[in-house]
């Protein structure tokens, strides 16, 4: 059966720890997502976005501390910002904007981070996988 | 000494390179002194088979215009690559795509279907698109095949030097023969220009870094003091290289990144969504709600056409996915 492959790129403060506590809390969720751990997630580059796309990842998803919360004060208002312009210009590209997905998961969401990564794992399996480029 | 041999040629382009070429005014009298030029086919009744005929490395330095869009061009750069000691990628579209290059948001049967069926101005009752073979009475005629995907001259053979800009500027163009007839071109694969960005040498004053709204640049008076970006016209100098001398600029006209991008950036417009998106709006960012920084964000029309204008082709994912 077809197994999506997610990066997770989830912010030191909030996002990683809420998937470290749905471990330790041993909520079971799809194994599909690779985690990377990042400082905060406006570090999270379109560049590495479009990386991840081309070396074979299915969906990709962000992952930060909730608006108001962020440990850098503003940087999660910039990421939904470039999330927002991002998946506009991936539908350009022709590649399905729901394979991108930006989540606030604070430290005590150990469930809901598990959630989202359900949820996600079920809709890249309807998507399918992902195509790029071909022609001549 | 022997005279230097060059060729030109032109592939997908649209012949701006060719008359940047001529714009070098009278200093192509030096050229023409230190340098024979053995194929041009813009200025020169020269054949491919004339090429064909020469021994490999025959050419000193080929300059190379134009976006690998045909198997013609693709067969010529393969040509001109085995003929020429030095092959240089000669503006945009020879070093990023350039402006045939955004194409690549389509493909060879959309085109075709466009371009000879359905614009109001064709009339084409059989519905014909061009073929690769067609027996005329005569004999047999053949075609180059268009491609799905428009390409840089990198993409198809191997490249020594790029000189980009759409065009190229004469100072540019006349520092790289100068460099080329001295003998101190820098190392293979070098960009010959500056390694800087485009805004160290604008000469509009940067304020604040922010962006408060974007409009398309007929919306905007420019001041011709602070940076466009800062009045709300998308400039694309923060990440593109200079030595154009900011040429549109001083027309106020933004730049639209004909030079491509600086060393560090991989794909220039993932770098420009990151870039904009980060100082558009900050004011008042934490009171903003999902659906007005939708709305911010919708004031950018055509993200990809605008920050790709002249590097889809070598950008990550090169072109939009075809659904066969
Ligand atoms: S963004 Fe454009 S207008 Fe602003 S400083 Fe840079 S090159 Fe000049
Ligand atoms: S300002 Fe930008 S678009 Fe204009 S010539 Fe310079 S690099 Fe090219
Ligand atoms: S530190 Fe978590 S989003 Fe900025």
């Amino acid at each position: 059966m077809y197994e999506p492959k997610i990066i997770g790129f989830l912010c030191n403060w909030c996002s990683y720890a809420a998937a470290d506590l749905a471990g330790t809390s041993r909520i079971q969720y799809p194994s599909n997502m690779r985690a990377i751990r990042v400082m905060c997630s406006s570090r999270v580059d379109p560049e590495h976005v479009l990386r991840a796309f081309v070396n074979g990842a299915d969906g990709v998803l962000i992952a930060g501390c909730h608006p108001g919360d962020c440990h850098y004060i503003s940087g999660n208002y910039k990421t939904e910002r470039k999330y927002v312009l991002l998946r506009e210009m991936l539908e350009q590209f022709g590649i399905d904007p729901r394979r991108l997905r930006l989540e606030w998961c604070s430290s005590a969401e150990g469930g809901k981070f598990a959630q989202v990564v359900t949820e996600m794992t079920e809709e890249l399996k309807t998507l399918g996988p992902i195509e790029l480029g071909a022609g001549d | 000494m022997d005279k230097l041999k060059f060729a030109f040629y032109w592939a997908a382009s649209c012949g701006g390179c060719e008359i940047a070429v001529l714009d070098i005014d009278e200093k192509i009298l030096n050229v023409v002194e230190k340098a024979d030029i053995v194929f041009w086919p813009v200025a020169l009744d020269t054949k491919y088979k004339d090429v064909e005929a020469f021994q490999d490395k025959y050419i000193d330095v080929c300059f190379f215009n134009g976006a690998i869009r045909t198997s013609e061009h693709e067969e010529m750069a393969h040509l001109l690559r085995a003929k020429s000691k030095t092959l240089v990628a000669f503006g945009a579209c020879a070093c990023f795509g350039g402006i045939p290059g955004l194409a690549n948001v389509s493909d060879r049967d959309e085109i075709f279907d466009l371009v000879y069926r359905e614009l109001p101005s064709v009339s084409n009752p059989d519905k014909t698109t061009p073929q690769l073979t067609y027996t005329a009475p005569e004999g047999e005629l053949t075609l180059p095949q268009f491609f799905d995907t428009v390409k840089a001259l990198h993409q198809v053979c191997d490249v020594d030097y790029f000189l980009p800009g759409c065009p190229p500027t004469p100072e540019m163009i006349e520092q790289a023969v100068t460099a080329i007839f001295e003998g101190t071109l820098p190392s293979k694969g070098s960009t010959l220009a500056p390694e800087k960005a485009l805004c160290e040498e604008c000469p509009l004053e940067i304020q604040e870094k922010k962006i408060p709204f974007i409009k398309r640049p007929y919306q905007v008076t420019p001041d011709g003091k602070r940076c466009l970006l800062e009045q709300g016209v998308i400039c694309m100098g923060i990440n593109t290289r200079a030595g154009c001398g900011a040429r549109c600029i001083k027309a106020n006209m933004p730049c639209r990144g004909c030079m491509g991008p600086t060393p560090e950036v991989a794909d220039q417009g993932a770098k420009l969504v990151s870039a904009i998106a980060s100082i558009l709006g900050v004011e008042g960012e934490e009171r903003m709600t999902e659906k007005e920084i939708e709305a911010l964000i919708a004031q950018i029309k055509d993200p990809l056409g605008t920050f790709y204008r002249y590097t889809l082709p070598i950008s990550l994912l090169r072109r939009k996915v075809i659904k066969k």
